[in-house]
C-alpha cells in the first residue's frame, strides 16, 4: 500500500466530434469490449493500488453508470476501493473543475486523509498496460520529486497534440514542450505522474493561489528547475485518445496479433463491467474476415476489417467494412457501411449506404427504442 | 434480520456418471454449456430471477470447481448481507459423520441452515437442467391452492412418458397417483425433480424420515406426505426444459441453440442467464477464417474453419483447422490442419496439428457402450492429443495422451484411452 491512485477522467475534446457529446471520453467504448477508463482502473488494481479515485466532470453520466459498481476491478472494498468526484458546490466553493490541477485541489481532503505516502495519478483516456509499481520504484530509486512516464510514439503518429519531453542523461527532464508545431522530438509525456502525497499537496496549493489551475504549466513546466522530475520510459503499447482518427486506429490496433496478445494474452489482465451478455452468434449467411466480436452480437452478414461492440444486430446482406460498430447497434437487412463509426443503440435503416469517403464518418441514427 | 419467504435448497452433490469423463473431475452442474455458461447457472439464474435471493447449494462430489464458480455468488447478485448464496458440504456432527446419502437426506443434514432463516416455504431444485422458470409463480400457484407440497412437472410425449417418474392428478391438479416409469403411463405429466414445500410440512417429514436409509424426495418423503393426506398438486410447466443427463443429450441441447432461431433463447432480455465469466475481451476471427451457423466465446479466436458448433471461451481454433458439429470447451486449442466432427471436448484440451478425430466407421465402444455412443468423440478436460493421430468415433480420451499410445497414429472406433492418474 505504497500508493493511491487519481484517474482524470472529466476530460472532453472537440475533435472527437460527436462521439463524446454523449460521454467523457475515459468512457468511450474501446476494443469491443472495454471502455477507455478500464486500462488505467486495471493497472491500478493490477499494481495494488486499492484506493483510487476517478474524477469526473464532462459528460459523467455514462461513465458512473459504467463505474456504479466498483466490483469489477476488485474495487469492492472495506477499506479504500474506488471514489468518484464530481464537482460539488460547498461554503467556499462554487467552480467546476478549472482544469486538472483545480480538479484534484478541490478533492484534497482525499489526499489528506489518505496515509500512502505516493499518488499515482493518470488519465482515463490512455489505452495502455503498465504497473505503476515499477515507475514508484524508478521514482524512489532516482531520489525524484516528481516522475513523469513517457513513451516515444511510434510511426505514423502525428506528435504535435502531445507534450514533448528531453531528458538528459540522468533521466531528468530538461524541458517540456506542450503541443510542439514542429518538433522532431517523438518522446512524449503519457500524463502518468508518480508523486509524493505531500509533495502534491504543497504544489497544488501553490498553483491555485496563483490561479494556475492545470498540473502541466501549474506543477510541472514551473517547478521545472526546482524541483527534480524525471521520466520514466514506458515500453509497449500506447495510445490515447483525443481525436476521432486515434479512436479509430486504436480499436483498429486491436485487430494487430501481437497488440491484442499483450493485452488479452499476457498477465495481467484488463477488467471491465461485466454485461451477462451470452456468446456471439454466428447464422448460416455469416461471413466474418479479421474482425473482432464481442458478446451478444448477432452476424447475419458480412464483416471485413472491423471491430463490432457488444449486442449487435447485423441482417441479412448486410455488408460492414473497415469500421467500428458501437455497442447495441442494430443493422437492418441489407445496409452497407464502409469506413464508419457507428454510434451506440443506432438503428441502421434497412438497405442504408454510409460510406466515410477519405474520411471516418461518424453515423449517429437513434430512433427511440423502449 | 429480513425475513426470507421463500428459500432455496439446490442440490447439487451429483457426480452424473452418465456423462462419462466429462464429470472425472467436475460435478455435473459444473460441467460448461452453451459457450460460456455451467449448468448450475439456469437454476441459479431462475433463483434470482423469481426473486429468491437466499440459496444453499449442497455439494459433495467433486466440489472444486463449483465452489471456485459460484465463489460469494457475485454473478447471480447473490452476494449479500442476509442470505445470498453458501456453499453447503456435508459436515461432521458430534456424534456421527455422514455423506449425504440422497437427496432429502442431504437436505435434512442441512435442517438448521433452514432453522436459520425460518421462511414460509422451501424451493427444492436439482442442478442439472437446462430451463428458464419463474419460482414466484410456481410459489404463487402454492399459495393459492393452499398446498403443502408443490412439484413442478412438464408434459411430455406419450411415448416418453414411460421414462419418467408421472403424476396423475384431480381436476384440480391435485396429484392422486404416482407411477415410477410406468410400462402402460395414465399421464404424461413428468415430474422435474423442482419441490416447494410448506417449510413445516417438509421440516416435519424430514425429522419424521430422518432414519430412512438413502432418503430421497420422490421415494420417500412425497410418497410418505401424500400418503399421510398433505395437500399435493402438481404445478404444469409448458417452456424448454432439457434435461442433459446424458453424452448424447447433452450434445443435443447444445446443437439446439445454434438454430436461427432456437427454442431456447439465450438472448431474451427479460430473463438473462448470469455465469461467472473470468473472459471480458471480444473474439477474433482471422482473415482466412470460415464459421457457419456457431455460437462463440469471449475471447475466442480462430483462424481456421467452425461449422455447426458451440465454442466456448478463450479456444483457438488454428489456421487449416475443421471443427463440425462439435462442442469445443473454455481454453481448448485445436491444432492447425485438424479436423474435428461430432466431438465434445472438454476445457483446457490441447488437440496437436494434422488429426482427424471423430472420423471412419461407427462402432459402438466396447467399454463403455452405454455412455460412449451416438457416434461422439468424447475428450476429458486438460486432455492433450498428439500431433497427427486419426481418432474414430464412440470414442473416449482422457488424460496426457502421447505419439505411442496410438498404434500407427489411431485410435479406432469404439475404442477408449483414458489415462488415470496421471497428475504430474
Amino acid at each position: 500500500m505504497k500508493a493511491i491512485g487519481i484517474i482524470l477522467a472529466g476530460g472532453n475534446s472537440s475533435r472527437m466530434q460527436e462521439l463524446t457529446s454523449r460521454r467523457a471520453i475515459a468512457a468511450m467504448p474501446v476494443a469491443g469490449s472495454y471502455r477507455a477508463v478500464d486500462f488505467a482502473l486495471s493497472n491500478m488494481t493490477n499494481s495494488h493500488i486499492q484506493k483510487v479515485a476517478v474524477l469526473t466532470q464532462y459528460s459523467s453520466r455514462s461513465l458512473h453508470e459504467h463505474l456504479n459498481s466498483s466490483k469489477w476491478w476488485d474495487f469492492g472494498r472495506k477499506q479504500g476501493g474506488l471514489y468518484l468526484f464530481a464537482p460539488t458546490i460547498t461554503q467556499e466553493n462554487a467552480f467546476w473543475y478549472r482544469g486538472t490541477a483545480d480538479a484534484i485541489y478541490q478533492n484534497k481532503d482525499f489526499l489528506q486523509n489518505s496515509h500512502e505516502p505516493y499518488v499515482v495519478i493518470a488519465s482515463g483516456d490512455g489505452i495502455y498496460k503498465l504497473d505503476y509499481n515499477q515507475v514508484i520504484n524508478a521514482h524512489i530509486d532516482t531520489l525524484a520529486d516528481i516522475t513523469v512516464v513517457t513513451t516515444e510514439l511510434p510511426e505514423g503518429v502525428d506528435n504535435s497534440r502531445f507534450g514533448t519531453v528531453v531528458t538528459d542523461e540522468e533521466n531528468r527532464i530538461v524541458s517540456f514542450e506542450e503541443k510542439p508545431l514542429q518538433s522532431s522530438n517523438r518522446v512524449v509525456s503519457t500524463g502518468i505522474y508518480v508523486i509524493r502525497r505531500r509533495l502534491l499537496l504543497e504544489l497544488l496549493e501553490k498553483s491555485i493561489k496563483d490561479n494556475n489551475y492545470d498540473f502541466v504549466s501549474g506543477v510541472l513546466t514551473r517547478y521545472k528547475n526546482q524541483k527534480k522530475i524525471c521520466a520514466y520510459r514506458m515500453e509497449g503499447y500506447w495510445s490515447n485518445i483525443a481525436t476521432v482518427e486515434d479512436y479509430f486506429r486504436t480499436n483498429m490496433d486491436f485487430l494487430n496479433r501481437d497488440i491484442r496478445d499483450s493485452f488479452f494474452k499476457e498477465y495481467p489482465d484488463i477488467y471491465s463491467k461485466v454485461d451477462d451478455l451470452p456468446p456471439a452468434k454466428y447464422n448460416p449467411t455469416a461471413v466474418v474476415k479479421n474482425s473482432l466480436i464481442a458478446s451478444g452480437t448477432i452476424v447475419n452478414g458480412v464483416v471485413e476489417n472491423s471491430v463490432i461492440f457488444k449486442k449487435v444486430y447485423i441482417g441479412n446482406n448486410v455488408t460492414i467494412k473497415n469500421s467500428i460498430i458501437l455497442n447495441d447497434v442494430q443493422i437492418r437487412d441489407g445496409a452497407y457501411i464502409e469506413n464508419c463509426i457507428v454510434e451506440s443503440r443506432g438503428t441502421i435503416p434497412e438497405g442504408a449506404r454510409r460510406v466515410g469517403e477519405g474520411e471516418i464518418l461518424i453515423v449517429d441514427e437513434k430512433v427511440d427504442r423502449y | 434480520m429480513i425475513k426470507k419467504e421463500m428459500i432455496a435448497m439446490l442440490l447439487a452433490g451429483g457426480q452424473g456418471s452418465r456423462l462419462g469423463v466429462l464429470t472425472q473431475n467436475v460435478a455435473k452442474p459444473a460441467v460448461g454449456f452453451g459457450g460460456k455458461y455451467r449448468i448450475i447457472d439456469f437454476p441459479l439464474s431462475n433463483c434470482i430471477n423469481s426473486g429468491v435471493d437466499t440459496v444453499g447449494v449442497l455439494t459433495q462430489y467433486q466440489p472444486l470447481r463449483l465452489n471456485t464458480h459460484i465463489g460469494i455468488g457475485i454473478p447471480w447478485d447473490l452476494d449479500r448481507n442476509i442470505g445470498g448464496v453458501s456453499i453447503l458440504p456435508p459436515y461432521e456432527k458430534s456424534t456421527n459423520a455422514e455423506w449425504y446419502t440422497g437427496t432429502a437426506n442431504a437436505i435434512y443434514q442441512n435442517l438448521r441452515f433452514m432453522e436459520y432463516y425460518n421462511p414460509e416455504y422451501v424451493l427444492v431444485l436439482g442442478g442439472d437442467h437446462i430451463y428458464k422458470m419463474d419460482y414466484e409463480e410456481m410459489l404463487a400457484y402454492h399459495k393459492r391452492n393452499n398446498a403443502d407440497i408443490t412439484l413442478a412437472t412438464i408434459p411430455v410425449p406419450w411415448e416418453e412418458a414411460s421414462r419418467f417418474g408421472v403424476v396423475i392428478t384431480d381436476d384440480d391438479m391435485r396429484i392422486t397417483e404416482f407411477e415410477e416409469k410406468p410400462k402402460n403411463p395414465r399421464s404424461n405429466l413428468a415430474s422435474m425433480g423442482i419441490y416447494i414445500f410448506t417449510w413445516k410440512v417438509l421440516k416435519e417429514a424430514l425429522i419424521t424420515l430422518s432414519e430412512q436409509e438413502g432418503c430421497d424426495f420422490g421415494k420417500h418423503i412425497i410418497p410418505y406426505c401424500h400418503n399421510r393426506g398433505d395437500r399435493v398438486f402438481a404445478y404444469e410447466f409448458n417452456g424448454y426444459w432439457k434435461d442433459v443427463g446424458t453424452l448424447g443429450s447433452y450434445w443435443a441441447a447444445n446443437m439446439e441453440l445454434i438454430d436461427i432461431v432456437p427454442i431456447f433463447d439465450l438472448y431474451d432480455e427479460y430473463w438473462k442467464i448470469y455465469t461467472k465469466s473470468d473472459m471480458i475481451r471480444p473474439q477474433y476471427i482471422a482473415g482466412d477464417a470460415v464459421i457457419n451457423r456457431a455460437i462463440i466465446g469471449e475471447g475466442t479466436e480462430v483462424y481456421g474453419e467452425v461449422h455447426n458448433s458451440v465454442i466456448g471461451e478463450g479456444v483457438t481454433i488454428e489456421k487449416g483447422a475443421v471443427v463440425r458439429d462439435s462442442i469445443i470447451m473454455k481454453g481448448s486449442v485445436i491444432g492447425a490442419g485438424t479436423y474435428v466432427e461430432k466431438a465434445i471436448i472438454a476445457e483446457s484440451v490441447t488437440v496437436g496439428a494434422g488429426c482427424r478425430i471423430g472420423v471412419g466407421e461407427e462402432k459402438p465402444n466396447t467399454w463403455k457402450p452405454n455412455i460412449y455412443h451416438e457416434g461422439l468423440v468424447t475428450v476429458g478436460e486438460d486432455s492433450v492429443i498428439p500431433d497427427g493421430v486419426t481418432i474414430g468415433k464412440n470414442t473416449v480420451i482422457y488424460g496426457k495422451t502421447t505419439a505411442e499410445e496410438y498404434p500407427n497414429g489411431v485410435l479406432e472406433s469404439g475404442q477408449s484411452l483414458v489415462k488415470a492418474g496421471d497428475e504430474e
